[in-house]
């Protein structure tokens, strides 16, 4: 499917921002959402091709506005959603309960 | 437009992951110790030093190299690397007349066992829209200026198979072991973002 991943050749999308001794990882959770898509992928809940194609279908707008763990994140909630592991209502109500839990 | 230097996610993201591993350990889906497991071996254990080895051995024994070349896959796992991202490796050689890049336009696709997890440059909109048409300039960015007579050529990985770059052995390097030339093979050499220059 073509879209907005399918950057080869795009142009405007300015300078390279090249970071001196980057970390594998910049947060916590990217490090908890590598972990998710691994464990998942190993357990045989989905592939890759499935996973990316997850990704690609987030909507441009949203893939641009948003970072690589970000774009994981989507295609790991798309994945869990239609191989009917999670429901949205089930992730939505544990996210409010973490949120009343923690502030 | 946005920057692809993480620093600050939004709360939502934070949240939302947490929820995802709190809902999918219930389920008995996942075990979190594993998780800690698997993030420890990416961050600290798979790198670009299995990358570096894979060149000083090639360098080292041209025997080596001819099987690098000619089946990746095969050659990297006799040093003991393999796994995800890694299923169909293909090395392209550079020479004093072709010069190599990896990118992947579509997607951040990356060679996880040689090299570890990408930088974030490499996932970027920047890097992922301008390798492929103009090489040259993206090479200007990482501060390396080629002889206009050296051809490019720009590697886009596809679904299944994953690049490395052979780098060129620097003059005046014959004498080093493996280990000493390993130290002098920088991931970017790999990518194809840099070359390798003598200590």
């Amino acid at each position: 499917m073509n879209g907005v991943h399918d950057m080869g050749g795009m142009q405007g999308m300015g300078a390279i921002d090249i970071e001196p001794n980057e970390p594998s990882f910049h947060d916590d959770w990217e490090q908890r959402m590598f972990g998710l898509f691994l464990s998942m992928f190993a357990g045989g809940h989905y592939n890759i091709d499935e996973f990316r194609h997850g990704i690609e279908r987030m909507g441009g707008p949203n893939y641009m506005a948003t970072t690589y763990y970000e774009h994981w994140v989507s295609g790991m909630q798309t994945m869990l959603i239609e191989k009917g592991i999670l429901t949205a209502e089930e992730i939505n109500g544990r996210m409010s309960e973490l949120a009343g839990g923690n502030s | 437009m946005a920057s692809y230097k993480h620093t600050a996610a939004l709360p939502d993201t934070v949240l939302r992951v947490k929820a995802l591993e709190s809902l999918l350990t219930e389920k008995g889906l996942i075990d979190p110790a594993a998780l800690d497991e698997l993030i420890d071996t990416y961050e600290n254990r798979i790198g670009p030093r299995n990358g570096a080895q894979v060149v000083a051995r090639a360098w080292a024994d041209p025997e080596y190299k001819k099987r690098l070349l000619d089946d990746g896959t095969s050659a990297i796992l006799e040093l003991g690397f393999s796994g995800v991202q890694g299923e169909d490796m293909v090395i392209v050689e550079n020479t004093p007349s072709v010069h190599n890049m990896i990118v992947c336009t579509l997607c951040s696709c990356y060679p996880w066992p040689v090299l570890g997890l990408p930088p974030v440059w490499f996932k970027s909109a920047p890097y992922r829209s301008r390798a492929v048409i103009d090489p040259r300039g993206v090479l200007k960015e990482f501060g390396v200026e080629l002889d206009p007579d050296i051809e490019i050529r720009v590697w886009d990985s596809t679904a299944e198979t994953r690049y490395m770059v052979l780098p060129l052995q620097p003059e005046g390097t014959d004498g080093m072991s493996e280990d000493e030339l390993a130290d002098i093979v920088q991931r970017d050499s790999m990518i194809g973002t840099a070359v390798v220059t003598a200590p």
